[in-house]
């Protein structure tokens, strides 16, 4: 993590990419503090996404016009943007997916089917979102694998210790979340990763949240795979990336057949086409896939350690602010954090919060956020979750601040 | 004879609400102001079997009946729920079954409900008539096969 005070960015020149910011709801100027869920997409974005249809719309990888040559250099080159965002040693690592929740179910499927066995363990953690359970219950059902789960400590947190101990020679997959999008817990997965290869098990990194507010280098983290999605990191929805090892891609068998990922068919026998192609059947989502290269290169522009050092300081202004509060509780309050900020507020269902909030022009998340196992944890039906990306300012969570102080007042 | 009375709360209930404006901070306030004006729910009645089904926020709702009235009691773990259900209490409460039964509840047309609680929440509402006309329903049986 950065340890760089806040630089100067000028947020105000950053807010005008974002047209959806200068809107007003309810009356009100809107304040956009739902980034965990989706983040806003800048100018560049939504323009790459025109100027392919409107320009060059066509099928990629088969056809020789000139049209469907120009639609695939731009989807490859998105591919070979994203080798170096998340620095992957090659670029047929890359596999495009529609977000983090289709790459996990990918590997639990072209992975887990095929290596898991009967008595074999897959190790999550607590925090995990539903995307990083459901899918490896499904497939430890038919395999008769069995999860375990790494607890979490009152402040969010898991240990490594426990890591370790969980971690036994019947462990085939250890899949942790980056960030968590319920605390905002920042995880060692590299260290994770450490542990799962000493026990020859792969490890698979759940990189939603971390992608627009973390360093990712997958080399440097040693994962076997690292699923996320470009919705969350200033991309379109639809779209995400998948990587994985070479090797570990090569072994695997693809589990949704189609065009595209074929090298020759006939119905006696079929051979599949090379990675990352395999794993991409049918006519992907060309034009969010072009279009997200621009919210890789945005990110580059604007250089993650700064937009991260801004993130930090956002976050810490909304704790110190927020304890201000009455009866507020914290939830997530790890060392290391991403820029989401978990509360819930003595006598003030999470509901009514926030519709008071909307009603405010402030837009937060409220419930469980996917991850209910872990609201169970903590004895709580939900939380209030504020979460910051790069456009928000001072001002807004000073705003919130206020405004959650006037919404307390208002039910004692 | 038809009983004007629920059409004339509906009336009062749009014309408050127009008074407000679509001033989303004056509805809720509104609403929570009903919701405090409830009478009490006794905690008995709080059971998995009283719950409306189909709302996001807890609400309980139950009818007695005396003299082919219908009386409500209802509650919600949710200030701004507690106000809907409030809503649908003071319209309804000691009407005549086929009065409920038949009631077209053109007040939430007319407020705009949709646009304002947003689309979970007016099926959580939808759900909480629903049940209120299935209490009716249930009575005129009942009465229906005493008789």
């Amino acid at each position: 993590m950065s340890t760089a005070v806040a630089p100067e960015l000028d947020i105000q020149k950053i807010r005008k990419d974002f047209p959806i910011l200068e809107q007003k709801v309810n009356g009100k100027p809107l304040i956009y503090f739902d980034n965990a869920a989706t983040t806003q997409k800048p100018k560049q974005v939504i323009d790459a996404i025109s100027e392919y249809y409107e320009g060059y719309n066509a099928n990629i990888h088969r056809g020789l016009h000139s049209l469907a040559e120009k639609a695939t250099t731009a989807f490859e080159d998105s591919r070979k943007i994203f080798q170096k965002f998340i620095n992957a040693a090659e670029v047929e690592e890359v596999i495009f997916t529609k977000g983090t929740t289709d790459g996990i179910n990918l590997i639990a499927n072209a992975y887990g089917r095929k290596f898991l066995q009967e008595g074999d363990e897959i190790l999550i953690t607590a925090m995990e979102h539903h995307s990083n359970i459901v899918p490896w219950q499904i497939i430890a059902e038919e395999k008769g694998a069995f999860l375990k789960v790494v607890p979490v400590n009152t402040k969010g947190e898991i240990s490594l210790d426990d890591v370790e101990q969980l971690i036994t020679d019947k462990t085939k997959i250890v899949s942790v979340v980056y960030a968590s999008n319920s605390l905002g817990t920042v995880n060692p997965v590299k260290e994770i990763a450490k542990l799962a290869h000493a026990k020859n098990a792969i490890m698979v990194v759940d990189g939603a949240q971390a992608s627009s507010h973390c360093v990712v280098d997958v080399q440097d983290l040693d994962c076997d795979f690292y699923a996320t999605s470009g919705h969350k990191m200033y991309g379109p929805t639809g779209c995400g990336i998948l990587y994985g090892k070479r090797a570990i891609l090569e072994e695997m068998t693809p589990y949704q057949g189609g065009g595209e990922m074929i090298h020759n068919v006939s119905f006696d026998k079929t051979t599949y086409n090379d990675i990352p192609y395999k794993f991409e059947a049918g006519t992907p989502n060309i034009a969010d896939v072009v279009a997200l290269k621009h919210a890789a290169e945005y990110i580059d522009a604007i250089g993650k350690d700064n937009i991260m050092a801004h993130e930090q300081a956002l976050t810490q202004h909304a704790h110190e602010r927020l304890s201000e509060v009455p009866g507020i509780n914290f939830y997530g309050t790890a060392a290391e954090k991403v820029s989401v900020v978990s509360f819930t507020i003595d006598n003030v269902h999470p509901y009514d919060a926030g519709m008071m909030l909307d009603a405010k022009g402030i837009a937060v998340r409220t419930g469980h956020h996917c991850t209910q196992p872990l609201m169970d944890h903590f004895g709580i039906e939900g939380t209030i979750r504020a979460s910051f990306s790069v456009y928000n300012t001072i001002e807004e969570i000073n705003f919130f601040a206020d405004s959650l102080k006037d919404i307390v007042a208002k039910f004692s | 004879m038809a009983d004007n009375t629920i059409n004339t709360k509906q009336d009062e209930i749009i014309e408050k609400f127009s008074m407000l404006d679509g001033d989303m901070e004056m509805m809720i306030g509104y609403l929570m102001e009903l919701g405090e004006k409830l009478p009490e729910m006794p905690e008995s009645l709080k059971t998995e079997d009283n719950i409306v089904k189909g709302c996001q926020s807890k609400v309980w709702l139950t009818a007695d009946e005396n003299a082919g009235k219908l009386h409500f009691q209802a509650d919600s773990n949710t200030a701004i729920t507690k106000g809907l259900v409030s809503l649908l209490v003071s319209i309804l409460n000691n009407g005549r079954i086929d009065d409920i039964l038949n009631a077209d509840l053109y007040f939430v047309h007319k407020i705009g409900m949709n646009r304002f609680i947003g689309t979970q929440r007016s099926n959580g509402f939808l759900s909480m008539i629903k049940q209120i006309k299935m209490y009716a329903l249930a009575y005129k049986t009942k009465l229906e096969n005493e008789a």
